[in-house]
């Protein structure tokens, strides 16, 4: 066989490996989001957000209004702590802390934090907040929810204000502005798009997190809007219930895990919408 | 005038104390780990401790090997199977697809990879396990099982897929999405005139992703891959499912097996005493090995500019 036959057949040999790389990996991560919609559309009635989840084996699986309601609850105190905060710290590591080399130690140190595995960050709000209060509680729950979010915010914050133009920044002080009405009125309206999506990416990633709730807001089936004791949340159920042996429960996992993945792929759809409309106005 | 000076004064440090805020975090989760693991390296010895593969609830003994060696292992296993995968994707995204669908498949892998991990998990338990242990399992004891020596290892027993084999195989569809997006965005930073050099010469499509743009790409696929493997280890909803968090010898990859974060998941919530502060020395661990992957592969990313 000649030589530049040979390399032909090479060629063709290496490339079909490749499409049937991209056939088989893309065709299991579809069949994932296929099984998921499937069992979870049968599994699914409106009766899983008003109703508490039925004893197992009852042709009535019941719902899971509690744990929505502590998801959100857990969820919403984690994005008022997390986010303010991240927010400032980002501003501040764009802004004032620009050139000083401890800042940037800072913002490797959030690179870092981002991926610090989330039972880590479980085991470490355990020893702060749950053991010396004897208990679960919904509060730690939402601190491991808001450690998670804040690195994420910090450093979508800071990439996006740097991305301003200086010359911006240089226009508004000309016309007499103190730095700080600078950031706030000009910096932060040009970036506000990019950082309201780091926000968006930030919840839908602590919306699917279930190793840090394990130790700390653990589950509990009550419906009540506090969030001292034991909270349930959907993650939680799932892990639960899907491991129990019972048809019922299984089923309302499958319906949970169905609500989850549609919430995350929502708002990371949304976040992707949101940078494009402003990379385009 | 001043008045304007106090503000943004105020605002500055309101700044830079929520910008500290993330190195207490940090330092604290390190002193803490530290001091609640504290006992169970005093008690077993810190070598011994990492090299003991005792664990017995009856006398409170306990050792680290087992579930260090389950976590080593389902992450190597998962990153020789996704890995060669991943690149061949890549290839396929960045030369063989049809422009019209590149962005679309990019942007769904770039979704699949947000899906929470207990979704992963999930599947692995109801879909994959069953099917690698009614299809892929016979298939493996067949040709593998075969082998002299390490045969047996590869003959296991009927757990319903619940085994080291399946947590690595979930674990490798796991890190597929992200690994495939890295190796793109990477082929896709080749400059053109290398490529079209390459093709100048007369060589093939193969020839040129193989001996110029992969040499080029080396250190940033590299870095990615070892991302990636931050993520299997660490990674707990996924594995706990499937591994079965069985404290016994390994005998064989279809048996059901303990991983660090299986044991932590399966264990904390019942633990106290001595038991604890071994949990809190598999969390230290876990943050130490995490720490130095990623030193690493900001090491290579950041080596190639």
């Amino acid at each position: 066989m000649k030589r530049i036959e040979k390399r032909k057949i090479t060629n063709l040999i290496a490339l079909s490996a490749s499409i049937l790389c991209a056939a088989l990996g893309l065709a299991l991560l579809f069949l994932i989001l296929y099984h998921v919609l499937v069992k979870g559309l049968e599994s699914f009635s409106l009766g899983l957000f008003t109703q508490d989840p039925a004893p197992p084996n009852r042709a009535e699986a019941g719902g899971l209004r509690s744990a929505f309601l502590g998801q959100g609850l857990l969820t919403t105190a984690a994005v008022l702590a997390g986010v303010p905060l991240g927010v400032l710290g980002g501003t501040f590591l764009a802004e004032y802390g620009r050139d000083s080399k401890f800042c940037r130690l800072l913002s490797q140190l959030c690179d870092m934090a981002v991926s610090i595995p989330s039972i880590v960050i479980g085991t470490f709000v355990y020893a702060m907040l749950v053991k010396p209060f004897g208990g679960f509680n919904g509060w730690a729950g939402a601190t491991a929810l808001a450690i998670i979010i804040l690195p994420v915010v910090i450093r979508t914050t800071e990439e996006m204000m740097t991305m301003i133009p200086w010359t911006l920044r240089e226009a508004a002080f000309a016309l007499g502005a103190p730095y700080h009405k600078v950031i706030t009125s000009v910096v932060w309206r040009a970036s506000i798009n990019g950082i309201f999506t780091g926000i968006l990416l930030a919840i839908a990633r602590v919306a699917g997190e279930t190793a840090p709730l394990l130790f700390t807001s653990f589950n509990s089936s009550f419906f009540r809007f506090n969030l001292s004791g034991s909270v349930p949340s959907l993650t939680v159920s799932i892990y639960q219930y899907a491991a129990s042996p019972y048809e019922s429960w299984i089923s309302l996992a499958w319906a949970a895990a169905f609500m989850v993945t549609i919430m995350v792929l929502f708002l990371n759809i949304l976040g992707r919408v949101l940078i494009k409309l402003r990379t385009r106005g | 005038m001043k008045a304007a000076g106090l503000k943004n004064n105020i605002f500055k440090i309101v700044c830079a104390v929520s910008s500290v805020s993330i190195l207490l975090i940090v330092a604290g989760m390190l002193v803490t780990l530290l001091v609640e693991s504290l006992p169970a390296f005093r008690e077993f010895g810190f070598f011994n401790f990492l090299t003991s593969s005792e664990w017995n609830y009856s006398q409170d003994i306990y050792g680290a090997r087992r579930p260090i060696f389950g976590t080593l292992l389902t992450t190597a296993l998962a990153l020789i199977v996704s890995f060669p995968v991943a690149i061949g994707t890549a290839i396929f995204l960045t030369e063989l697809c049809p422009e019209k669908l590149k962005g679309s498949i990019g942007t769904a892998l770039e979704l699949l990879s947000a899906i929470p991990s207990i979704i992963y998990g999930m599947w692995g338990l109801f879909v994959l396990a069953p099917f690698l242990e009614e299809s892929v399992q016979p298939l493996i004891k067949k040709t593998l099982g075969n082998l002299p020596l390490i045969g047996s290892f590869f003959v296991g027993p009927l757990t319903g897929g619940v085994s080291l084999f399946t947590t690595s195989m979930i674990l490798a569809v796991m890190i597929l999405p992200f690994m495939t997006s890295i190796s793109r965005e990477a082929f896709n930073q080749v400059p053109p005139i290398l490529k079209e050099s390459s093709y100048a010469l007369g060589a093939t499509r193969w020839e040129t992703m193989s001996k110029v743009v992969m040499p080029f790409t080396r250190l940033a696929v590299t870095g990615g891959a070892t991302i990636a493997m931050g993520r299997a280890l660490g990674e707990t909803m996924a594995v706990a499912y499937v591994i079965g968090n069985r404290h016994a010898a390994l005998d064989s990859i279809f048996s059901p097996y303990v991983t660090v974060t299986s044991v932590m998941a399966n264990e904390f919530n019942e633990a106290s005493g001595i038991k604890l502060s071994v949990l809190f020395a598999l969390a230290l661990i876990l943050f130490m090995a995490n720490f130095l992957v990623l030193s690493l592969s900001k090491k290579l990313l950041g080596s190639r500019s």
